[in-house]
């Protein structure tokens, strides 16, 4: 693909030529650069999972509450995920004697597995992306709905009331919130034009920085902005919306009866799609991997800090930024119950986005 | 408001009008289910369990089952000397021992019919409202992890901390105190002790303010809150109801108040009652004010202690106790307001014995929950839980 850029003087790496050469690396007849490729999202969902996800939200969530979170594993506590990690290890691997066994295996690998496939359509750069569909954006939505099979296969293979519950109110949530969710992210398409989550930050682009993202390119904007961000929260099941694992009503909501890796698996799926619906947010409306800083005169900022690994490090952060907005409203908020969360979606968000996404079409067609 | 009709055991109608309409239909036919919610369950704060008949998110009824934290109190009481029960009935309410101490000392002096030294009765009130307000911060704070927010929780635990050092400084433990004795107190304040109360009283007042701003005036929180588990004052009169979950109802009734004790008289404070400008008079939330606005309340009451308390050198706190406690051939019943509403105690003597023939405790959490049933009717599985963490029970009291 030729993309418009004008790559800085430093890091002209290009990625892509070097991900290309790599997948066509097949020792022995086995496509093993292929799977070194894949590999790579995982191994940066693992990282941020460890280092961002679970110690960050913990030592935010420590300065929030006036604590000092974990400090005893390593300096400042740093290597206490790996510790846990360890003892998620070494645990029984528990099945319920009455439980369904094969949903109750299967259950947390379809919910990793949906949370994982929609990294594939995530631009980390220009020239970086697993695979650029022209639907990329179409596909994300619909692959993270698998996630709810895997919840109803664990709540339901539990064998257990509680995670039943929580199986089923997940289910009506992540389904509900779907079409807000999606309705403001066509707003963001109809701003683009495409499907494609490359192109989405290619248009966004330019000398202005943040100027040129959808976000301020329209004045209706930030409505269907808002109205993913809350539907996300949603779908990922983060506070107010945890309803499905409100641990002071369902004791854990679906995975009450998991133990040992299985756990960590949901767990790890948990924050794969808090970067997911982060990351998306980013690209649609806040540029993905564009740099937000402006050319001023000689200052020729925007430029400087745009390239191959720059865009990482912007995606990066401008996903990290939106997962420290959802760990701050699930250590300040408290919990929405069910049927006025339903209320919110159906009565609320649904149309205000249904709004949003007839003003935009009008900005669209005649204001443009 | 709220109806349930269960004609054909098919259909359920719930309309509530509160500050959100739920109206719930069901016409399917569906299953009811049998739920156990506890003994081990994040929200029954305790060893609670509440078998709930459900359908869906509706719980239809839900019984309570006690007695798994039974420890035989009353018969103990019976094989122990009078000072000896006082570090069991620490243990009754552990999370205000020192009010419940105060209770039933004052139950036993009642029956000695003895002097208590002034300052003696300053001591006692001092920390029984200190006890008080860290009972309340723990109530307040479990009720926030009930409805989901953390940090509010743990915020109540940072304050109630100093509470703890406060009262271990004075009596040596941090929560079962043994301090309040039968005709006195174990120890007298030590030196500096006033000057540190006065600083908590300085350093809790804005933290209090804290804590309003991020739970109390909560869009979600009163949500949550507000017109769920509405107890009509007639009703909570008729369930023995008292503390915070009376005046919750609109009733002001206070011990220290209606039936004055120590030196209450004497202090000048409010008893708090809803006004339903907040909250609708009996829901979740009017209980949960009452005991936010009474920490306040409690603060002036310590401050006024500080002020009045008789200074003197080379106080015995211990000068008024007895030798030897063997009250006349007899009965009484004395009480005091608990943060959790009247804790009682019942003490027959025979005159002859330095033990009770009979110690019966009225426990304010048993008698609050006795109307559990009544209030879960018809509501949503999440309501359930906040109205058991309205309750504010100590499973420790229920049971004894």
């Amino acid at each position: 693909m030729n993309l418009p850029i004008n790559f800085p003087m430093f890091m002209s790496m290009s990625l892509n030529s070097w991900s290309d050469a790599l997948s066509q690396w097949v020792p022995f007849g086995v496509p093993l650069g292929l799977v070194v490729v894949a590999a790579i999202p995982l191994v940066f969902i693992a990282l941020y999972a460890l280092t961002y996800g679970v110690y960050g939200e913990r030592k935010i969530s420590a300065f929030m509450q006036d604590r000092l979170g974990p400090m005893e594993v390593g300096f400042w506590g740093l290597l206490q995920t790996l510790a846990d990690i360890l003892k998620l290890l070494q645990k029984e691997d528990i099945v319920n004697r009455d439980a369904d066994k094969f949903l109750f295996v299967v259950g947390p690998g379809i919910l990793f597995v949906g949370a994982f496939l929609a990294f594939a359509v995530l631009p980390f750069g220009p020239e970086f992306i697993g695979a650029d569909l022209n639907v990329g954006l179409f596909y994300a939505i619909g692959i993270v709905a698998l996630e709810v099979v895997g919840i109803l296969a664990a709540g339901w293979g539990s064998n257990n009331k509680w995670a039943l519950y929580g199986a089923i109110r997940s289910v009506a949530q992540i389904v509900s919130y779907e079409i807000p969710a999606a309705i403001a992210i066509l707003c963001g398409a109809m701003m683009a034009g495409t499907l494609s989550m490359q192109q989405f930050s290619v248009l966004q682009q330019g000398e202005y920085g943040f100027l040129h993202f959808f976000l301020f390119q329209n004045p209706i904007a930030w409505l269907p902005f808002i109205i993913y961000f809350i539907a996300s929260l949603a779908e990922t099941n983060r506070a107010p919306f945890d309803i499905p694992e409100a641990e002071s009503e369902l004791v854990a909501g679906y995975f009450t009866e998991y133990s040992g890796m299985k756990f960590a698996v949901i767990f790890l799926a948990e924050y794969g799609s808090m970067f997911m619906v982060s990351a998306i947010i980013s690209i649609v409306f806040l540029g993905g991997w564009n740099s937000p800083l402006p050319n001023i005169g000689t200052f020729t900022l925007n430029d400087w800090t745009t390239g191959p690994v720059w865009g990482v490090f912007w995606i990066a952060s401008k996903g990290f930024f939106f997962i420290f907005i959802q760990m701050w409203l699930r250590w300040t908020l408290p919990r929405l119950r069910v049927d006025q969360l339903m209320y919110l979606c159906w009565k609320v968000l649904t149309p205000f986005a249904f709004l949003a996404f007839v003003l935009t079409a009008v900005w669209e067609i005649y204001m443009k | 408001m709220q109806e349930l009709e269960q004609a054909d055991n098919r259909s359920i109608r719930i309309t509530r009008e509160g500050n959100d309409r739920v109206v719930i239909e069901k016409d399917l036919s569906s299953e009811e289910m049998i739920l156990n919610m506890g003994p081990q369950h994040p929200s029954t704060h305790g060893v609670l369990r509440l078998e709930c008949k459900t359908d869906g998110e509706v719980v239809i009824e839900a019984e309570p089952y006690l007695g798994y934290l039974h420890r035989c109190f009353e018969k103990h009481a019976e094989m122990v000397d009078y000072p000896g029960i006082v570090p069991f009935v620490d243990r009754m309410d552990y999370l205000a021992a020192m009010n419940s101490e105060f209770a039933y000392c004052i139950a036993v002096e009642k029956l000695l019919d003895i002097e208590i030294p002034r300052k003696v009765e300053f001591l006692r009130v001092m920390v029984s409202e200190l006890n008080r307000i860290a009972s309340h911060l723990v109530a307040i704070g479990t009720y926030a992890i009930d409805l989901g927010a953390f940090t509010p929780f743990l915020f109540c635990f940072r304050d109630r901390e100093h509470i703890m050092n406060l009262l271990e400084w004075a009596s040596g433990a941090r929560m079962l105190y043994n301090y309040i004795w039968i005709g006195g107190v174990a120890f007298d304040l030590p030196s500096g002790m006033k000057e540190r109360i006065g600083e908590f009283v300085d350093y809790f007042r804005p933290k209090a303010l804290e804590l309003q701003r991020l739970l109390t005036e909560n869009e979600i929180f009163v949500r949550r809150t507000k017109g769920i588990g509405i107890m009509p004052a007639d009703v909570a009169i008729n369930y023995g109801w008292s503390g915070p979950m009376l005046r919750g109802s609109g009733i002001e009734w206070d011990l220290r108040r209606n039936d004055p004790y120590s030196i209450y008289p004497e202090l000048d404070f409010r008893v708090c009652v809803p006004d339903g400008s907040v909250s609708e008079i009996g829901d979740n939330l009017s209980r949960h004010l009452v005991r936010a606005y009474e920490m306040e309340e409690s603060l002036s009451i310590i401050e006024q202690c500080l002020q009045k308390m008789p200074d003197s050198n080379g106080f015995d706190p211990r000068s008024a106790i007895p030798k030897r406690i063997r009250p006349k051939a007899g009965e009484v019943y004395g009480r005091a307001e608990n943060p959790r509403g009247e804790l009682g105690f019942y003490i027959v003597s025979d005159g002859k014995s330095t033990k009770p023939v009979r110690c019966k405790a009225r426990s304010s959490c048993f008698v609050n929950l006795s109307a559990m049933k009544e209030l879960s009717r018809g509501q949503l599985l999440p309501d359930l839980v906040s109205i058991i963490g309205s309750i504010d029970i100590v499973l420790g009291e229920v049971d004894r």
